[in-house]
């Protein structure tokens, strides 16, 4: 944290610098605030792949800086206003956390434009943005129902959130769409990322039978478990194969790099405007990892699940759907319109336990 | 639950999360008891992780990570000693340097390590005895770290009750003039005490990186650091006490994960509240006995020597 204030401060100064020498080739200064550290191999790390496709497409025109390991709290609101006061006139706020935050630096920083991850309030300088990770998520619950033999499948999840419940349901569906029989056990850790509590938790998984592991949480740890004991899982966020060469059968990539770069440019030749973006496999916002350690027919399956769901004839959320109760939340026919998933607060049928309120 | 088949695998996995604890907690009992207050335990962790992690790495040996990481935790507690022992900086303060300096040298330096892997270190594996039902693997099943945690546990207390040692060491924790008077090197004990104690933080973080999560992250440690000074207290600064907080603290974090699994219906986010809200009414509870604290607290806690004064 303190190192990347200093690097920012550093690259502030630096430009600073070079706008004083040179006046006529101003570069616009774009500024992103990550929530972890870039080396999280998943969240933070991807949306700085981001930031350097937009160094690479733009070149000087641009230039670049971020403070990673941000918390979310008044921590947040102290970064942004620092890069809002410091010349940058884009500044992307990359986790649920920095949305209130965003919005009262924005009220105060008319002039600078801002793009929040995965929020829902917008103001006139601030877009929402996020990625329909739960298409991605209904493809590996496919294959993790035609991989399971226990027909009992666990799941990590960090908080009980909207954003992480959509995943589970939409994961079920997937699974429950090849394999009727499968139910999903999760396990909430209440952090996003803590390696050794994610570890644990997924072994108290693994102890209670189930033999495929997926997860919402940030590190690799509850694969690497999953490779350790033998079982199969997916990666989170972007390929983790390198952690488990033998567990994982794919994994669920963010990519935020073309929507980055569409935005940056927005910004230069000023045809920015305020909006809500939510891509998803068919715009490659989300996109799947390299299909491993698969039989041909599950890969082939899975293949062919993903290519449905861009050519819009699958829709993860199509009905009949019932809640846990039994109570049907869309009937056969219907889909769950998007205001319904962004508040998503209750289990499809097949999850087990309670979710806690 | 029915029955035995699942009480192993849940004993093991509290073992794996609280031996990290026992050796941090036990090093900093050391330290304190000598009148050394070193907050940075995090930061001796964090590096320990960093520098385990990458000297079995580069060597292939468990053993020489496990060392390096002693050692990087030998060197941060220098630090730590020469601003706080011989510099007469306020240990508060640099303890809570050294942590905030831990976490980000790792970060800098580990870059390079993200995304490798090691071998998981060795478990135990006796032919007859370890194939015992429920005990065995338990008992004769383990990797090394684990026995050493207890032997470190064991040789400690030996070492504070009934060594010469031990009694010079407490005797400077207790009253830095009075020992001084007597002639004992205070600042020079103070060094050891916080070397040792640093090396045992190493150590806590080598079996971070090379068993509990086999990998190197940033803030791996997430922390465990700060769990393992407030066990110190828990202990009442007794090293067999530490051991049932440690697992005590380590049992409550994975039963809690084990319930939700089997559907518990007591909301997670009280479910993850319950080690530290066990750890603090214990911690209560202990407080309200104050002849029990000041019996085994060091009188010269946290304070400077130094002895012209």
């Amino acid at each position: 944290m303190l190192r990347s204030t200093l690097k920012t401060l550093a690259l502030a100064a630096i430009g600073g610098a070079m706008l004083s020498v040179s006046a006529q080739a101003e570069p616009t200064k774009v500024g992103f605030i990550y929530v972890g550290p870039i080396s999280d191999h998943g969240w933070s790390f991807r949306h700085d792949v981001g930031r350097l496709a937009i160094e690479k497409e733009l070149g000087d025109k641009v230039k670049t800086s971020y403070v990673e390991s941000v918390s979310e709290g008044p921590d947040a609101e102290r970064v942004i206003s620092q890069l809002a006061s410091s010349g940058h006139k884009l500044i992307f706020t990359t986790s649920f956390g920095y949305m209130n935050p965003t919005l009262k630096v924005a009220k105060r920083f008319p002039g600078v434009k801002f793009e929040h991850a995965t929020g829902y309030k917008q103001a006139a300088n601030v877009a929402t943005y996020s990625a329909r990770f739960y298409e991605g998520r209904y493809v590996i619950g496919a294959i993790a129902g035609k991989m399971t033999k226990s027909n009992v499948i666990g799941y990590v999840g960090a908080y009980p959130i909207p954003e992480v419940v959509r995943g589970i349901n939409a994961f079920l569906l997937g699974a429950r769409s090849v394999n009727p029989k499968v139910s999903v056990k999760v396990v909430w850790v209440n952090s996003w990322y803590d390696p050794g509590k994610e570890a644990d938790a997924a072994k108290a998984l693994i102890d209670q039978g189930v033999d495929v592991l997926a997860q919402h949480t940030d590190s690799p740890a509850p694969l690497q478990v999953a490779e350790q004991r033998g079982i199969v899982g997916f990666g989170q966020a972007s390929d983790n194969i390198a952690f488990a060469p033998k567990a994982q059968l794919t994994a669920i990539i963010d990519n935020w790099d073309k929507y980055y770069v569409e935005r940056a440019k927005a910004v230069i030749d000023g045809s920015w405007k305020k909006g809500d973006v939510w891509g998803g496999l068919k715009s490659t916002m989300v996109s799947m990892a390299p299909y491993t350690n698969l039989p041909a027919d599950v890969k082939a399956m899975a293949q062919k699940v993903e290519a449905d769901i861009i050519a819009g004839k699958v829709h993860p959320f199509a009905g009949p759907i019932k809640d846990q109760s039994g109570a049907l939340k869309a009937k056969a026919g219907e889909t769950l319109d998007d205001g319904t998933l962004l508040g998503m607060n209750w289990y499809v049928e097949g999850v087990e336990g309670k979710l806690p309120q | 639950m029915s029955g035995f088949e699942h009480l192993t695998p849940l004993i093991l996995t509290v073992i794996t999360a609280s031996t990290p604890l026992l050796f941090a907690a036990a090093g900093e009992l050391v330290t304190e008891r000598s009148g050394v207050l070193n907050l940075g335990v995090e930061g001796l962790m964090v590096t320990g992780a960093l520098a385990a992690f990458a000297g079995t790495y580069v060597s292939g040996s468990a053993i020489i990570g496990v060392l390096c990481g002693a050692l990087a935790g030998v060197l941060m507690a220098l630090v730590f000693a020469a601003l706080t022992l011989s510099l007469l900086a306020n240990q508060v303060a640099t303890g809570l340097a050294l942590t905030i300096f831990g976490l980000g040298l790792t970060s800098l330096l580990g870059s390079g390590f993200i995304g490798v892997t090691v071998e998981n270190l060795p478990k135990l594996y006796i032919p007859g005895l370890s194939e015992i039902p429920v005990l065995g693997p338990i008992v004769f099943g383990q990797d090394a770290m684990v026995y050493l945690s207890f032997a470190c546990v064991g040789g400690i207390g030996w070492v504070l009750a009934r060594t010469r040692v031990g009694l010079i060491l407490r005797a400077v924790g207790a009253s830095h003039d009075s020992a001084h008077a007597l002639g004992y090197p205070v600042i020079r004990i103070r060094y050891m005490a916080t070397m040792f104690g640093g090396a045992m933080g190493g150590i806590a973080g080598s079996y971070l990186s090379l068993v509990y999560t086999p990998m190197w992250a940033e803030n791996l440690t997430a922390g465990r650091g700060w769990i393992a000074l407030a066990l110190v207290v828990f202990s009442t600064w007794r090293p067999g006490r530490l051991v049932v907080g440690a697992y005590l603290f380590g049992a409550i974090t994975v039963i809690q994960l084990h319930a939700q699994g089997l559907g518990v219906a007591v909301p997670s986010q009280f479910l993850s509240m319950t080690p530290y809200l066990v750890t603090i009414m214990v911690l209560v509870v202990i407080s309200r006995d104050r002849l029990k604290i000041q019996l085994n607290a060091p009188a010269c806690l946290g304070r400077s020597f130094h002895p012209a004064q």
